[in-house]
Formats: C-alpha cells, sequence, structure tokens
C-alpha cells in the first residue's frame, strides 16, 4: 500500500508538471484584441475558463488514478 | 544576504523559544479551565488541552515582528495579518462549531491583506516551461491558496504530533527551495514557520500533552499559503504539501461535499483489542490518508505519524527537485 501511495504521490507531480507545460504553452501566448479597454479582461476570464477546465481534467484523471492504484484496497 | 543573517537568527530563536516556553503554561490554564478533549485513540479516559493555536499565534507574531523591527517590509505585514485572521477564525471554530462552509469561506477574507498590500506577483511560475501572467486571475488564486492550504493542514491533524510534525517539514523545505530561489527575504520570513512548529512538536507529538485545533492548524496553513503567494513559489509550495493534498482530495472525492470530519457518519478507522489503528471496511466511511496507510495492516498511532512524515520527506525532496527544474527556463 505505501509503495502505492508513493506511486500516487509521484503521479500527482508529474501531473502538475505536465498540466503546468499545457497552462504556459497554450494559456501564456493567449490574447485577444479589438475590444479596447476590455481586451485584458476578456482574455483573463478566458484564460481563467480555460484553466478551471484544466483543474477539472486533472481531478479527473486524478480520481481514475486513485482507483486504478487503490482498488484492492478500497474494495477489501 | 549578510545582513538578513543576524535578524534570521534573532526572529528563528525568539520563534522557538515563545512556543516553547508559552505552551507548558497554556497547557495547565487550559486544564484548569476544562478546555480539554478525549483523545480518542488512546485506550484509557485522556483528556488533552486544546486549542495550542494560542501559543503558535503568539511565537510567529513576536517573531515576525522582530523581523519587522530589522527590515520593515510590507511582505511581513501582510502574512503576519493573514496568518492572525486565519488564527481568528480557528478560533471561533475551536469555541463554537460552525458549518462544514464555516473556514473554507472565512478563510477566503483572510487572504485580503496580501491584495491590500499588493505583495504578489502576477506571474504564475512552473517548473520547466517558465511562467504564465495571470493578473486577473491571479487574485482570485490568492484567495483560493489561502482557504486551500489552511483547510488541507486542518484536515491532516487527526493523530498524534502530525500536523505539527508535517508542518516542520512541509515548510523548512519551503524554505530552503526559496533560499536556492535566491529569494532570502521571503526565505528568512519563512523560517520562523517551521521552527514555530518544530517547538510546538515538542508537546504536540506522541503522547500528545496538547493539540492545536483548529485555530493551530489553519494558523499554520494560512501562513504557510501566504508565503508561497508573497514569494512566488506557488506550485513549489504544492508539491511539498503533496501528502495533505492526497488526504484532502481522498476525502472529498469520497464524501463529494464540504463537510466537517465530525459530520461523517461512518469511520475510516477503528482499533484493534490492543489499541492498534486498523482501517475499517464501511463502504461509507470517507477514504483517507491514514485509512490508505492502514490497508496494508494494524499499525501504531506512532508508526501512521512516520510513514505520514516519511510521505512528507518525499514529497519535500520532490518540491526541491522543482526548483531546479524552475532554473531551466529562466
Amino acid at each position: 500500500m505505501k509503495s502505492g501511495l508513493y506511486g500516487f504521490l509521484l503521479a500527482m507531480w508529474v501531473l502538475i508538471l505536465f498540466g503546468g507545460g499545457i497552462l504556459v504553452t497554450v494559456l501564456g501566448p493567449f490574447s485577444i484584441s479589438g475590444f479596447g479597454p476590455s481586451d485584458m479582461l476578456i482574455t483573463s476570464m478566458i484564460k481563467a475558463i480555460i484553466a478551471i477546465i484544466l483543474v477539472i481534467v486533472w481531478i479527473l484523471i486524478l480520481s481514475k488514478l486513485k482507483n486504478w492504484i487503490f482498488q484492492k484496497e478500497i474494495n477489501s | 544576504m549578510i545582513e538578513l543573517i543576524i535578524p534570521a537568527i534573532f526572529s528563528c530563536i525568539v520563534a522557538f523559544f515563545v512556543v516553547f516556553t508559552m505552551t507548558p503554561p497554556l497547557i495547565k490554564f487550559l486544564e484548569k479551565r476544562n478546555l480539554t478533549v478525549k483523545d480518542v485513540n488512546k485506550k484509557e479516559d485522556v483528556m488533552i488541552a486544546r486549542p495550542g493555536g494560542i501559543s503558535i499565534i503568539a511565537g510567529i507574531v513576536a517573531s515576525e515582528l522582530v523581523l519587522y523591527a530589522f527590515l520593515q517590509l510590507n511582505e511581513i505585514l501582510a502574512i503576519t495579518i493573514t496568518t492572525f485572521t486565519a488564527f481568528l477564525i480557528g478560533y471561533v471554530d475551536d469555541r463554537r462549531v460552525m458549518g462544514g462552509w464555516f473556514k473554507p469561506l472565512a478563510l477566503a477574507f483572510a487572504a485580503i491583506p496580501i491584495i491590500v498590500f499588493g505583495v504578489y506577483g502576477s506571474d504564475l511560475a512552473f517548473p520547466i516551461f517558465g511562467t504564465v501572467q495571470i493578473p486577473v486571475m491571479y487574485v482570485g488564486l490568492i484567495i483560493f491558496m489561502i482557504s486551500i492550504t489552511g483547510n488541507t493542514i486542518n484536515s491532516i491533524d487527526v493523530l498524534n504530533g502530525v500536523a505539527s510534525g508535517f508542518m516542520v517539514i512541509a515548510s523548512f523545505s519551503l524554505s530552503v527551495c526559496l533560499f536556492i530561489m535566491q529569494n532570502y527575504e521571503v526565505a528568512i520570513i519563512s523560517l520562523p514557520l517551521g521552527f514555530v512548529s518544530l517547538a510546538f512538536y515538542k508537546y504536540h507529538k506522541i503522547p500528545s500533552k496538547i493539540f492545536p485545533g483548529d485555530s493551530g492548524a489553519l494558523t499554520l496553513g494560512a501562513m504557510y499559503g501566504a508565503i508561497a503567494i508573497v514569494g512566488g513559489v506557488e506550485i513549489i509550495a504544492a508539491v511539498a504539501l503533496l501528502p495533505a493534498v492526497i488526504n484532502s482530495f481522498l476525502f472529498l472525492s469520497s464524501v463529494k461535499q464540504i463537510v466537517e470530519h465530525r459530520q461523517i457518519k461512518g469511520i475510516p478507522v477503528d482499533h484493534t483489542d490492543d489499541f492498534k489503528l486498523k482501517a475499517t471496511n464501511d463502504k461509507t466511511a470517507p477514504i483517507t490518508l491514514v485509512r490508505l496507510i492502514l490497508a496494508g495492516g494494524p499499525l501504531t498511532e506512532k508508526q501512521v505519524g512516520f510513514a505520514i512524515f516519511k510521505l512528507t520527506i518525499f514529497s519535500g525532496i520532490l518540491a526541491i527537485i522543482t526548483t531546479f527544474l524552475m532554473g531551466i527556463n529562466s
């Protein structure tokens, strides 16, 4: 079980690195123009929505991982 | 750097000795006033003084004021006020039983001093890939961060010595990361958190003489979160905190709502005849870190505590590796 916990911890760390990569490469250069002074606000709102979607995906992946790693122990 | 050494040494000494000397009289005071709770993991009816958050906040405020006297940084004020507000929220919860939403919502307000003093950047730094600018979203992140770190530390405060021991390892790991990043001022501001936790661990370790209570756990967690924001090391701080994050994640994903532990009907962990801890088969009980550690068989409270500390050391090492990875793209 303890090795499973270390594996889960490592998986979370890798997902953080990977998620960071997506944020920087996809969200970083993303910007919207043509709305005048509201450009920054609209860009930030869209970035926030994408970030929230990414967090939800991150949680779903972790839930699947949790079930996969701990299935035996949770069901016992 | 050299000019920071004396303030750092002074503040660490103050942090450690305020808690170390203040906690024994606080225990007597609380016991005299009957402010005690039963230690459910002991065979005998043992009553433990609570809340120890009073000595923890005294150590933090005293040491940060010493630092402020030397450095006069707004960062110190913002972190101290945020931490003190979290203590007050925890103290209210210690004295009156509040609903599950009280602490996350109230802690969001504790983050306001960081925003008012403007002691944050709008860049979120990630390892390997670099930084992303999120000026508007970052304010929301500040509010979430304090709430999450405060409640995460509170959720891991389940066994003798675990919350304070966990914070010793996590906060010193964070301090090391800040030193590696050459963010010396915030690194020095963070050091008292480790020393306060270390002094409190002396009385909190098994067998506990005092429990930190919500006031203590929220104080430690909120200060940790505030340091992460002010130091611009949010991702590194999250990595160092991973075992507690796992605990909260497992708990929330199994109960699927924000509730207090006391509101949960199922029992995740029970005792054997010789009073070791064992995982139950209760399907209605939440999955927690302790329950998963015990899935391999019964263990003593001390053994479970050390298993959590080993996981924290592992995540501390991952945090340091993450810090070095930050340098790749800079």
